[in-house]
């Protein structure tokens, strides 16, 4: 088989880089050995948001938030935008509101009473909070699989690299002018020298009740426990579905690669969410699940070339939703000897090498 | 004999009696699918989750695993 691009991976990375070098009139070939959006872009919340725990995660994040909202989506893609509400438990999380207002320009900063008006579920007693108006959610999966509408996925994996392409799971051989491996966390069994790490997380999804929550709520104290690189953290993290239903998270976890609830986790991810909004606990949790992150020491994701014909784009973290538009523009910009529209530098793999 | 209402409606039923069977005394839809589709009761032990009623203003209450109690209010859509 011959093909301009081979993809490996069929998540939400993929698919965006396979839909934006298609528009191009490149000639992709996708494979995966799983569904189309099956793994870590399933397991997820396909929550669009920007984030800023370093400038090279704002660009990014704001870039491809910008993008999502020029698509137009389909309606199983259940895209809305509550935006996100940054929920401060005290005054030294208050500051951090004050701070990321400054760098977010249409943000809201929320008093104990405006938080309590917005969220009339939560505890008495916060603080306050940050409401950024701009983020969406959606439901990967569909995205994936919308962004992939025009392009041939084949259900197999790379069982090996070749120096002009790849062999694959069922036999077959590709010939590529580029391959871009686009794989997540599974991107180390083909490139073992790569430091990216599955970073472990659960998930709860209630019944339907609708009107019980209306914004993506997150902690504050997220920053504390996400990005800091402890073994095992849990942070409040809820968001509305279209449907009514409540996803509740989350967790982070180094060292676990079963995908096994682990069921002293679980609860302490969901006390720590009854804590922040009590009533959550009559609710019914139908269903939970886990997956992995690809994390990387720095927290930003690789994005760039290994060699000429050997590009990756793995290890965006808890970010893949998001930045996977941004990260197909700036891998299509490079192809194309194009400028790219934010500084590609920052995500360039050979920063580790 | 227990007082309670189904949908705004008094009855009484006896010690015993579960609050599926009570809604069954008025009326053979307990809910309706996502499609608009009627609903009741198949396995009867919890785990179906079609005999789903709001019971005192708590939704999803499985009616099948719940005993009738005085005064309760269970409504369906």
């Amino acid at each position: 088989m011959t093909t301009d691009v081979l993809i490996a991976g069929a998540g939400i990375v993929g698919a965006a880089i396979a839909a934006a070098f298609r528009a191009e009139g490149g000639k992709c070939l996708v494979v995966d050995p799983d569904l189309v959006g099956g793994g870590a872009t399933a397991a997820g919340m396909g929550h669009v948001v920007v984030m800023d725990d370093s400038p090279a995660q704002l660009a990014l994040t704001e870039y491809s938030r910008r993008l999502w909202d020029n698509l137009d989506l389909p309606p199983n893609v259940e895209r809305e935008h509550r935006g996100t509400l940054w929920v401060a438990a005290d005054a030294e999380e208050m500051a951090e509101v004050a701070r990321k207002h400054a760098l977010f320009p249409s943000s809201e900063i929320l008093d104990e009473r405006a938080l309590y008006a917005a969220e009339p579920e939560l505890r008495p007693g916060l603080a306050g909070g940050l409401l950024v108006p701009g983020d969406s959610v959606l439901y990967a999966p569909c995205a994936a699989a919308w962004l992939l509408r025009l392009t041939p996925v084949r259900y197999a994996a790379i069982a090996e690299l070749t120096p002009d392409g790849a062999r694959l799971s069922d036999g077959a051989t590709v010939s590529a002018g580029l391959t871009i491996l686009a794989c997540g966390a599974g991107i180390t069994r083909l490139l073992p020298q790569l430091p990216i790490k599955p970073r472990k997380g659960h998930l709860a999804i209630t019944d339907r009740y609708p009107g019980f929550l209306h914004h993506q709520l997150v902690e504050l104290g997220y920053l504390k426990s996400a990005h800091g690189h402890s073994a095992e953290s849990v942070a409040f993290n809820v968001q509305p579905r279209s449907t009514g239903q409540i996803l509740i998270g989350s967790s982070r976890q180094y060292g676990d690669e079963s995908p096994d609830i682990r069921p002293e986790l679980l609860s302490r991810m969901l006390r720590r969410a009854v804590d922040y909004m009590p009533r959550l606990k009559d609710l019914q949790v139908i269903r939970t699940w886990t997956g992995f992150r690809a994390a990387t020491p720095d927290s930003l994701p690789l994005i760039g070339p290994v060699t000429d014909r050997l590009w990756v784009a793995a290890g965006h973290e808890g970010l893949g939703i998001t930045t996977s538009l941004g990260t197909a523009a700036l891998l299509l910009d490079r192809l194309l000897g194009d400028p790219p529209a934010i500084p590609p530098e920052p995500y360039l793999p050979d920063r580790f090498a | 004999m227990i007082p309670l209402t189904v949908n705004g409606q008094p009855l009484t039923v006896p010690p015993g009696t579960t609050v599926a069977a009570a809604v069954m005394r008025v009326q053979p839809a307990f809910r309706r699918s996502v499609t608009g589709e009627s609903r009741g009761p198949l396995c009867g032990m919890g785990i179906c989750m079609e005999c789903r009623v709001t019971l005192n203003g708590h939704p999803h209450e499985r009616s099948c695993q719940l005993l009738c109690a005085p005064g309760m209010e269970i409504t369906t859509p």
